[in-house]
C-alpha cells in the first residue's frame, strides 16, 4: 500500500502531526506552559482578574471553580480563542501570542471544548482532521490540491484505536449518528493525535454516563503518561480528586490557590471555591 | 467478542423498517430522490407528448437550463454555508449589460469588455461577502439590499434598453454558437461550458480541503472556527467564486437569448434556489451535493418545458413548481432525523 510517491510536499500538515511521536520536554521541573497576571475584560465586567498559573509536563491540572469564576475565560486565553488585555503566557519559556485557535494549535495546544467543536454532518476521520487536511503525494496534491481521503481514514482509524476507543468502528461515520459518548471521544482524539505539548479538556465528562465518564478519565491518564500536561477543567469533584494531580482553584476572576488530592479533601476544596475557606501560601 | 457484535448488528438490522431504509439511503445519497423525480418526470412528460424525448427536443432542454444550472452553482455553494443569495439574477442581468454595453457596436474590443463584465461580477460577489463577513449582516439582508442595488445600476447604465446580438462582438455570442444539429440535436458551447463548470466546483467540494470547509462551516460555524478552520476566509471566498459563476452564467446568458436584456431571467432567484433545494441541499447548510442541483435544475426546467409541450397553462407550470419545492423541503427534513 505504500506508493513510494514523493511526499516533498505534505502541505497542510501542522504541527505534531498523527503519530508524531511528540516528544515533550521530560524535564518536569519546568512549567511547559505558564501564565502571569492574565486580565480579561468584558465591558465592565472582569472576567480575569490577573490570573496566575503553571502546568507541568506529564501531569493532570485541575482547574475548579465556581460558575463565573472565570474558568473558561482562563482556558480561552490560553487556546487563542479570546486574547487577554493584558498579562503574558509561555509556553516551553517562550512567550506566545496567541490571536485564534490556530495560533495555540500550531505552537502544539489542542483543546477539547465543552461544546466539543465537531461538526456533524462530516465523518469521523474529516473531523479528526478538520482544518489539518492532508493532501495527496504528487501533482495531484500539490496541483490539483486533492485530499487523501484514505490516507486519512487509515491514520484517523489507528489514531483511535491507539486510545483503546472500541465505540468507534467506521471512520466513514458521520459524527451526527454517533452518542454523545462516542462523540466525546471524536473529539478527545483528535486532540490525542495533534496535541504536541498540551491537551485542554473543558468539562469532558459533563454529558456523559458513569462508565463513559471513566472512558474519558482513562484516555486523560494516558494521555498524562504519554509526558503531555493536560488541564482539565470540571464540575465532577470525584473524579478531579480521581484523576488530577494538582488542583488550581479559581475564585472571583482570580486563582485562589493550589493543593493537591493528597493534601486536601473534596470538602476542604469546595470550601476554598466557595470563599468559606483560605489558603495560606 | 464475534458472538455479541452480530447479535447487536441484527439487532440494529431488524430495527429498521423498510422505511427507515430508505432513509437511511437517502441520507446517504440525498440526490436519489431528486433522481427518482427526475426519471419519473420524463417518463411522464414522454408518455404525454411524444415530441418531447427527441433529439431536438433534449437539445433545448440543456439550453433552456444552462442558465439557471450555472446559476444554481453559485447558489448551491451559499446555501452550503447557510447562506442565501437573492442578488444572483441582478449580478448576471448587470454583468451581461455591462459586457453588452461596452462591446457594443465594436465601442471596445469583446475580449477586454467580457473581463470587464466578469471582473464586475467578482466585484458584487465579493462585495456581498464582505458584507457578511465584516459587518456580519444576514446574508438574506445583504442579498436583498444588493438585489435593489445591482438591478438598478444595470437599468442606470443600459438605460433599460436591450442590445442584438447582431450589434454584438462575436465573442460575446460565441456560447451561443455550437455544433448540429445532428439527429436534431444541438450542443452548445454555453451547454459545455456550464458542465465544465459543474465539474470543476465539484470537483473542489468533493476532493478539497476548501470544499470541507465549505460544509464545515455551513453545518455549525463555531466548531468550525474552534477547529481552526478559517470561517470568514471560507466565506469571503464562496460568495467570490459566485460571483464569478454568476458573470460566467452572464457570458452563457447573452449567446442564449441571442441579446442583451435588463430584464431577462426575472425568475433566476427563485429558480436557482428551488433547483438547489429540489436538488436535496439543506437550506439550513453543511449538507448536500452539487450534482444534485444539476438534477434540480433539470427538474425544473424539465416541468416548465414539458408542461409547456402538453399545452399546459404556464399558470399551472409556476404552480407544480410551487408543490415540488414544499415536497422537497419535507423529505429534507424528515432525512435529517435519521438516527443511527
Amino acid at each position: 500500500m505504500s506508493a513510494d510517491a514523493p511526499t516533498t510536499d505534505q502541505p497542510v500538515a501542522t504541527h505534531g502531526g498523527l503519530f508524531s511521536t511528540a516528544e515533550p520536554s521530560s524535564d518536569r521541573t519546568h512549567p511547559v506552559l505558564s501564565a502571569r497576571g492574565l486580565v480579561k475584560t468584558f465591558g465592565r465586567v472582569v472576567g480575569l482578574d490577573g490570573v496566575d498559573l503553571d502546568l507541568f509536563p506529564g501531569e493532570v491540572l485541575a482547574v475548579i471553580g465556581d460558575n463565573g469564576a472565570g474558568k473558561s475565560t482562563l482556558i480561552k486565553c490560553l487556546t487563542g480563542a479570546l486574547v487577554p488585555d493584558s498579562g503574558e503566557i509561555r509556553l516551553d519559556g517562550q512567550l506566545v501570542h496567541f490571536k485564534r485557535p490556530q495560533d495555540a494549535r500550531d505552537a502544539g495546544i489542542e483543546t477539547v471544548y465543552q461544546q466539543l467543536a465537531v461538526i456533524p454532518a462530516l465523518d469521523i476521520a474529516s473531523n479528526l482532521y478538520l482544518a489539518r487536511e492532508e493532501r495527496r503525494p504528487g501533482p495531484l496534491g500539490s496541483v490539483f490540491r486533492m485530499l487523501d481521503k484514505k490516507g486519512m481514514k487509515e491514520r484517523a482509524g489507528q489514531a483511535v484505536q491507539d486510545l483503546g476507543i472500541q465505540t468507534i468502528q467506521n471512520m466513514g461515520q458521520a459524527v451526527e449518528t454517533l452518542s454523545g459518548g462516542q462523540r466525546q471521544a471524536v473529539a478527545v482524539s483528535r486532540a490525542a493525535a495533534f496535541g504536541g505539548k498540551v491537551v485542554i479538556l473543558d468539562e469532558p465528562t459533563a454529558a456523559l454516563g458513569v462508565k463513559e465518564g471513566n472512558q474519558v478519565l482513562e484516555m486523560i491518564r494516558q494521555l498524562r503518561d504519554r509526558g503531555l500536561g493536560i488541564i482539565l477543567i470540571s464540575h465532577n469533584m470525584p473524579h478531579v480528586w480521581d484523576v488530577a494531580d494538582r488542583i488550581h482553584i479559581q475564585r472571583l476572576g482570580g486563582r485562589a490557590g493550589v493543593i493537591t488530592p493528597s493534601s486536601h479533601s473534596m470538602t476542604d476544596g469546595v470550601a476554598v471555591m466557595t470563599g468559606a475557606m483560605r489558603l495560606e501560601d | 467478542m464475534t458472538t455479541t457484535q452480530s447479535a447487536a448488528a441484527e439487532f440494529a438490522r431488524r430495527q429498521q423498517s423498510p422505511l427507515q431504509r430508505v432513509q437511511h439511503l437517502l441520507h446517504g445519497y440525498p440526490w436519489l430522490s431528486p433522481l427518482l423525480i427526475l426519471v419519473i418526470a420524463f417518463v411522464a412528460f414522454t408518455a404525454m407528448n411524444s415530441r418531447f424525448a427527441t433529439p431536438s427536443s433534449l437539445g433545448l432542454l440543456l439550453q433552456q437550463t444552462a442558465v439557471v444550472a450555472a446559476l444554481a452553482i453559485g447558489q448551491t455553494l451559499i446555501i452550503l454555508t447557510a447562506g442565501i443569495d437573492l442578488s444572483v439574477g441582478a449580478i448576471t442581468i448587470l454583468s451581461m449589460m455591462v459586457m453588452a454595453t461596452l462591446a457594443k457596436d465594436g465601442g471596445m474590443n469583446g475580449i477586454v469588455a467580457l473581463l470587464i463584465g466578469l471582473l464586475l461580477a467578482v466585484g458584487a460577489g465579493l462585495l456581498n461577502g464582505l458584507l457578511v463577513t465584516r459587518l456580519a449582516l444576514p446574508p438574506f439582508i445583504v442579498t436583498l439590499g444588493t438585489l435593489s442595488i445591482f438591478t438598478a445600476i444595470a437599468l442606470l447604465y443600459s438605460g433599460g434598453s436591450s442590445i442584438q446580438a447582431d450589434h454584438l462582438p462575436s465573442i460575446l455570442n460565441f456560447l451561443g454558437e455550437g455544433f448540429g444539429p445532428r439527429g436534431g440535436f444541438r450542443l452548445t458551447w454555453g451547454v459545455i461550458a456550464v458542465a465544465v463548470m459543474y465539474a470543476v466546483v465539484g470537483f473542489a467540494l468533493s476532493q478539497t480541503a476548501w470544499g470541507r470547509h465549505v460544509y464545515a462551516v455551513g453545518d455549525d460555524r463555531e466548531s468550525a472556527r474552534l477547529s481552526g478552520v478559517g470561517t470568514q476566509r471560507v466565506l469571503l471566498t464562496v460568495y467570490t467564486v459566485a460571483g464569478l459563476i454568476y458573470g460566467l452564467a452572464a457570458w452563457v446568458l447573452i449567446g442564449r437569448s441571442g441579446a442583451a436584456t435588463p430584464n431577462a431571467i426575472v425568475d433566476a432567484n427563485l429558480n436557482s434556489i428551488t433547483a438547489v433545494v429540489i436538488g436535496g441541499t439543506s437550506l439550513f447548510g453543511g449538507r448536500g451535493r452539487l450534482v444534485g442541483t444539476l438534477i434540480g435544475a433539470l427538474i425544473v426546467q424539465s416541468l416548465q418545458f414539458g408542461l409547456s409541450l402538453a399545452g399546459i397553462d404556464q399558470q399551472f407550470r409556476v404552480l407544480a413548481t410551487g408543490v415540488l419545492v414544499i415536497v422537497a423541503v419535507s423529505v429534507d427534513q424528515w432525512i435529517r432525523k435519521v438516527k443511527a
